[in-house]
């Protein structure tokens, strides 16, 4: 298992985070981050799965968060700011993690060695 | 962005909007596998056009392409808008084949449809970029905060893109709008059962109002 820090995801640009996670899921790693994904960089990290997938090798990722704060100030519904849903978030190949339970603070999973 | 420039930004926005009106708008139907998005796709163009936009089955991944249909103009009360209704395939972070042999297909059929189903998937990831708005349908019986659904969500409200959320199969017992409503309260939400028809007609009042 890796648990990737907010300062080093701050200083990787979106093809390295997901080269750096599918790598490491890859290989059967369990990874933990810090600080989550942006919006566009979930949808890469999607599209940059699907590519992967062999049926038969590899199926594919779990990917779990936090619901996360959706309250917004009054100014940021005024700039219309987008809400910061990215909070600690656990990916892992899809055979080996499972989520069983997720609530406002506390995500449950089980995961099975190969 | 400084804050007046920001504010500036959006009563332009507001102001080309309503010089808009009228005008075609792309919207892409998104969700997860067997969400309910052909079936409502397909009540839409029926009730507008008399006809439809794909088929539909219980296997999930039946949408393997996209399908645009152009030009229907939804009516409701007073107001009408013209879209272009893009039917994408349901978004995934996974896909087994294995999960298509267990209901009933044949090993090459299921890796068949394992393939195309990526496919369909980075198509669908693609459209995002396309859409002047979505309708994001989710099964209200199930587990309304997904990776899938948050990630569509995150990528309309950076754009600063119209979002509705149609909370489907309200036709089931277990079925539960209000735990959408609660994860997602910030974007309008409408009950319906694409299946049945339930409510149908407040999804058209709410589309012609935020899409128009």
């Amino acid at each position: 298992m890796d648990l990737i820090s907010k300062d080093k995801l701050d200083r990787l640009s979106t093809v390295e985070k997901v080269r750096m996670i599918l790598d490491s899921v890859e290989q059967g790693k369990i990874i933990v981050l810090e600080s989550g994904l942006a919006p566009n960089e979930e949808a890469k990290l999607i599209e940059a799965t699907m590519a992967k997938i062999d049926p038969g090798e590899f199926a594919g990722i779990e990917i779990e968060s936090y619901p996360g704060d959706v309250s917004q100030s009054w100014l940021d519904k005024l700039l219309k700011k987008p809400i910061n849903r990215a909070r600690l978030t656990v990916i892992g190949p899809a055979d080996q993690l499972k989520m069983l339970k997720r609530d406002q603070d506390v995500i449950s999973t089980l995961v099975s060695a190969r | 962005m400084g804050i007046i420039k920001k504010i500036r930004s959006n009563f332009s926005s507001a102001f080309k909007k309503i010089f808009k009106r009228g005008r075609r708008r792309r919207i892409g139907i998104y969700g997860p596998p067997n969400a309910g998005k052909t079936t409502l796709a397909n009540r839409i163009v029926r009730d507008f056009t008399g006809d439809a936009v794909g088929s539909v089955s219980d296997i999930p991944h039946e949408t393997r392409r996209a399908h645009r249909r152009e030009g229907v103009t939804i009516e409701s009360n007073s107001s009408s808008v013209v879209l272009d209704i893009v039917d994408t395939p349901g978004l995934a972070t996974k896909i087994d084949f294995q999960d298509f042999m267990a209901r009933g297909l044949s090993e090459e059929e299921s890796r068949r449809r394992a393939k195309e189903a990526t496919e369909g998937v980075v198509e669908a990831v693609r459209w995002l970029d396309d859409l002047e708005g979505v309708i994001l349908v989710m099964d209200s019986t199930e587990d309304p905060f997904t990776q899938v659904n948050v990630t569509v969500i995150g990528n309309m409200e950076a754009r600063n893109l119209p979002l509705l959320i149609a909370a489907n199969k309200i036709d089931l017992d277990n079925s539960s709008p209000s735990n959408i409503k609660n994860a997602f309260p910030q974007h309008p939400l409408v009950p319906i059962s694409a299946l049945t028809g339930d409510n149908i007609d407040v999804l058209y009042e709410q589309i012609a109002k935020h899409f128009g």
